[in-house]
């Protein structure tokens, strides 16, 4: 295929509350590949996968999928688009009106005709696949966070789709299940040549399936390469979280006005608010 | 002095505005919503999960409404007994009994107990599913929300409250009969004859029921859409569940007035 | 999704429960009778003054039940009311032909209804007659009239 970029972001533009999440993100995600988007929390990761599945309308820029405009294409279109991807929530996001089973099988039921015997089979073969098959009668509520993450990974591939988004999958996870997880999302994606776009900041878990990351902060792309080239990448804030420091040019911080004064209040100091913040706010920017 | 008093005016007439226009997206949103709600999913699966609702909305509310019921007509007979007593009136208390219950009575507080009972637990419920997410995962899996989780609940609430209203009715007009007949001593004959012959069946038993499916929809709409609308927090929750209740209870009132006026005031 | 066995037999009977009780309010609250029974036979009679007697009203004899009034109207004739009743077809045959009917007023302010009175003829009504010997609804304003005007002559 002469254009093997499955999903492809154009300059996009995404605002929420008046507050600029994305300001000009351009992406390419290769067909077949497991593409990592890192980035510290809060800096809109969860938002670009909303995006990139059409629950959220970008201000400006496009987002296509398989050539297809996701903000433009008509709401049938859309699901019949949907039906393709699979996405793993942070939360999980089961069914609770549903057991561990029915949530599984619900894509399948939804989606195709098939008998409820070959149902149960797929379904059982999925949940053996995250380690839950003994779990299938018991519901969302009787599961822990990881567990039900895994039941929604079961959901997410019940369909066998060619995309599948995962937010956060390595959060909360004991270390078995973890390495269980990665190998599980690794071998989807060769077996079934899936596209996998893995949202995390678990940078080991990552990197050691990712054939292509990208890295966000500050409303667009940071950096983007291979893990190899990422991990010698020369830009102070790429190794700052490459290698986890603590300290370093991306503020761990929410943009806040020094301690001090929210501490100690301006009165104080005796002098005009005003006047303190207007001259507090070009330090704290940096 | 004045330039602040011209300000202040000025502020408060566009905060009027902000909200009137608030109000306005509102409803178009409610009603764009209300659009891609009616239709539900097609077949037996679509039949299954209405009939889910049904149970949840109105088997579950039948205990409340029954109980009301019994008693409002039991008072009704009561507080009628003592007034018509006194004109030597009293064979008019079936009639009395009958038509409050049929024309205002069944239908407002069957109403206005499906807002506090069905209405405020669909808004919660529905919005629990949106703060969890799971409604926008039922899109990512390609299933539109509207025709899979609200459209039932909307079609068992619009078909429960008329089914509860005949329920309240049909109770209210035995506990009224308990307390006149059995209990006053009213002649029997007389109490039934006599609602017989002043409840016409069209002109109170229907209007009643026209009044109730108009109630039907509005505490239904309101439910589903504050519980789909809201901001998907636990306060988010609780606000939009109140102002099901309120919304609700003011327009079934409002509505009433203006319903009766058509219906009963030659209007 | 499962399917629960329960939950569809508790509705289905909710829904039978509101038809049911929809039949109750129209046969025994608003007195409806399923026209298909029509076990009933029909008679008429005219009167100078109705009152406020309205369609539906009780025909009784003795104080029973016997019937309904099913309609009222103008004879464009005579200028009186026509009104014309339906009455419980075991009557049929056994009401005399000088049967009075009278309108009568339960209570003081009760609603009116119509009085049957069988005489002596050994010939009887039958279906569609007309009842002669009928007795109007005494108008409360008119008796005082009357009252105040006998007064005013003495
Ligand atoms: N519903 C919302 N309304 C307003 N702001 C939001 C909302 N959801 C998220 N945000 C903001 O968007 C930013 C990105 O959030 P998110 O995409 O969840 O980050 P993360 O990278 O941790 O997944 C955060 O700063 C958050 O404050
Ligand atoms: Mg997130």
């Amino acid at each position: 295929m002469t254009d093997p970029a499955f999903i492809e972001v154009e300059d996009l533009y995404f605002s929420r509350g008046g507050r600029a999440i994305f300001s000009g993100v351009n992406l390419s995600i290769p067909r077949g590949k497991i593409t990592a988007i890192m980035g510290p929390s809060g800096s809109g990761k969860t938002t670009l996968l909303k995006l990139l599945g059409g629950q959220l309308t970008p201000d400006s820029g496009r987002v296509l999928i398989d050539g297809q405009d996701v903000h433009r294409l008509p709401r049938k279109a859309l699901f019949a688009l949907r039906s393709r991807m699979g996405m793993l929530f942070q939360s999980g996001a089961l069914f609770s009106d549903l057991d561990v089973f029915e949530n599984v099988a619900f894509p399948l039921r939804v989606h195709t005709d098939l008998p409820d015997a070959m149902i149960r089979d797929i379904v059982l073969l999925k949940l053996q696949a995250v380690g839950l098959r003994g779990a299938r009668d018991l519901t969302p509520a009787e599961l822990s966070g990881g567990m039900a993450r895994r039941v929604a990974l079961a959901r997410a591939v019940a369909l066998d789709p060619e995309l599948i988004l995962y937010d956060e999958p390595f959060v909360g996870q004991d270390p078995i299940a973890m390495g269980v997880l990665v190998q599980l999302i690794k071998r989807l994606s060769e077996a079934l040549s899936l596209t996998s776009v893995v949202v995390s900041h678990d940078i080991k878990e990552t990197i050691s399936i990712a054939d292509y990351l990208y890295l966000i902060a500050d409303g667009g792309i940071v950096a983007h390469g291979t893990p190899a080239t990422l991990d010698t990448h020369e830009d102070a804030r790429v190794s700052q979280f490459m290698h986890g420091e603590p300290d370093g040019p991306v503020p761990f911080h929410y943009p806040a006005p020094p301690l001090y004064r929210d501490i100690l209040g301006t009165d104080a100091l005796g002098t005009d608010a005003a006047a303190m913040a207007a001259t507090d706010s070009t330090t704290g920017a940096d | 002095m004045a330039s602040g008093f011209w300000r202040q005016l000025i502020d408060s007439v566009a905060g009027l505005g902000y909200r009137g226009c608030r109000v306005i997206e509102a409803l178009g949103r409610a009603s764009v919503f209300m659009a891609r709600s009616v239709v539900g999913v097609p077949g037996g699966e679509g039949v299954r999960l209405w009939l889910r609702q049904m149970h949840f909305v109105g088997v579950l509310s039948l205990a409340i409404v029954l109980v009301s019921g019994l008693f409002i007509g039991m008072v009704l007979a009561l507080q009628g007994y003592t007034i018509l007593i006194d004109f030597g009136a009293e064979q008019a208390l079936g009639q009395m009994v009958s038509l409050s219950l049929l024309r205002e009575l069944a239908p407002v507080v069957a109403a206005l107990l499906f807002a506090g009972r069905a209405g405020s637990a669909l808004t919660a419920e529905i919005g629990l599913m949106k703060a969890t997410e799971q409604l926008t995962s039922m899109e990512m899996i390609g299933v539109d929300p509207l025709r899979r989780v609200v459209a039932p609940r909307l079609w068992a609430g619009f078909v429960s409250l008329p089914l509860l209203t005949i329920g309240f009715s049909v109770v209210g007009i035995w506990g009224g009969y308990l307390v006149g007949v059995q209990w006053l001593g009213v002649s029997e004959g007389s109490f039934w004859s006599n609602m017989q012959s002043s409840v016409a069946f069209f002109a109170d038993v229907g209007n009643g029921m026209i009044k109730s499916l108009v109630f039907a929809l509005v505490v239904t709409w309101i439910a589903v859409f504050q519980g789909y609308d809201l901001i998907p927090t636990s306060e988010g929750i609780s606000r939009a569940t109140t102002r099901t209740v309120v919304y609700s209870s003011l327009a079934v009132l409002g509505l009433d007035f203006v319903l009766t006026a058509m219906m009963f005031g030659g209007l | 999704m499962q399917r629960s066995k329960t939950v569809e037999f508790g509705v289905g009977i909710f829904i039978l429960a509101g038809i049911l009780g929809l039949v109750f309010l129209g046969l025994r609250v608003s007195g409806l009778t399923p026209s298909a029974s029509s076990q009933t036979f029909h008679l008429e009679a005219s009167f100078s003054d109705i009152g406020s007697l309205k369609p539906r009203a009780r025909v009784t004899m003795a104080g029973v039940t016997v019937g309904r009034v099913e309609s009222i109207e103008l004879d464009q004739e005579w200028f009186d009311a026509r009104v014309s009743m339906r009455l419980d077809s075991s009557l049929e045959g056994e009401l005399s032909r000088d049967s009075t009917a009278a309108i009568l007023t339960a209570g003081l302010l009760g609603e009116q209804y119509i009085g049957l009175t069988v005489g002596g003829d050994p010939e009887a009504l039958e279906d569609g007659d007309s009842i002669r010997d009928t007795q109007s609804a005494l108008v409360l304003e008119e008796l005082i009239q009357q009252f105040v005007s006998s007064m005013v002559k003495d």
